[in-house]
């Protein structure tokens, strides 16, 4: 298992980058993972990844659209290049297993 | 032992010529998909898939009753071939397989090409199809960018890491 270190934290992530355990992440560690990813989080991103580590099972990316925070266009501008699997690494939830 | 070097997909370019639901399913997946795991996508319709992007027929798609070997019945019984050809049969299957999807949150056809398109995914129409079926640019949905032929589609199907995939 890989270790990483965040925001002075070591933590235990997947070989992936997701965090093993997402009680505890915290926010400046979200910064910092998302930094690795070349996003700079804004409110909306935190608003978004609050909603995706309430809604960690069964989560897909219409869900996401459907929450009213963003739009599947929106979510998309916000973590480009693979939004749900990229959120959810910078949520420091689990690695999506969702096809939709 | 030789080392192996994958080159990554980056992008898909489908070809759907079927209009049952499976096979539509099939196609859409596979672009949402591309395009969630950050790939570009493009997305040919053609013949009777062209049903998937057709106002008048994108939410009405059926899935075969008849001669389908793999169809069965709720609890895994064969289906009878000819208990599907019986009237309202293929009609209430096809609404029994829509209800299941809906609960895995696989969306409506309309829906799935919003999210496609919002991926940045692109859907075009086959030209020669499009003109035996006697359809026009507004009979189609608006997630539809152009009506081209498969030339066309080829031309923009290149590049490294490029892979054509016919449903």
């Amino acid at each position: 298992m890989a270790q990483k270190t965040y925001a002075g934290v070591t933590l235990e992530v997947t070989e992936d980058g997701y965090l093993i355990d997402s009680s505890k992440w915290n926010e400046e560690i979200a910064k910092e993972i998302a930094k690795e990813e070349n996003i700079e989080l804004t409110d909306k991103h935190f608003a978004v990844l609050k909603f995706i580590r309430q809604n960690e099972t069964g989560l897909t990316i219409r869900k996401v659209g459907n929450s009213g925070i963003v739009d599947i266009k929106g979510f998309y501008t916000l973590f480009p290049g693979g939004p749900l699997k990229i959120s959810s690494k910078i949520a420091g939830i689990k690695k999506p297993t969702s096809c939709v | 032992m030789t080392e192996k070097k994958d080159t990554k997909v980056k992008k898909v370019a489908i070809i759907c010529a079927k209009g049952s639901i499976e096979d539509v399913y099939a196609t859409l997946v596979m672009a949402n998909g591309a395009v969630m795991e950050g790939m570009e996508a493009k997305v040919f319709f053609t013949f009777f898939g062209l049903d998937a992007i057709t106002k008048k027929y994108m939410m009405k798609l059926h899935t075969s009753t008849v001669g389908n070997p793999a169809m069965r019945m709720p609890g895994g019984l064969p289906f009878p071939t000819l208990l599907g050809l019986l009237p309202g049969v293929e009609a209430g299957v096809s609404v029994m397989m829509k209800s299941q999807m809906e609960k895995l949150d696989i969306p409506r056809v309309d829906e799935f090409l919003d999210m496609i398109t919002a991926g940045g995914g692109e859907i075009y129409a086959c030209k020669l199809a499009v003109d035996m079926f006697k359809l026009k640019k507004e009979d189609l949905s608006d997630h539809v960018i152009d009506i081209i032929t498969i030339g066309d589609f080829y031309n923009m199907a290149g590049g490294e890491g490029s892979q054509i995939i016919f449903t």
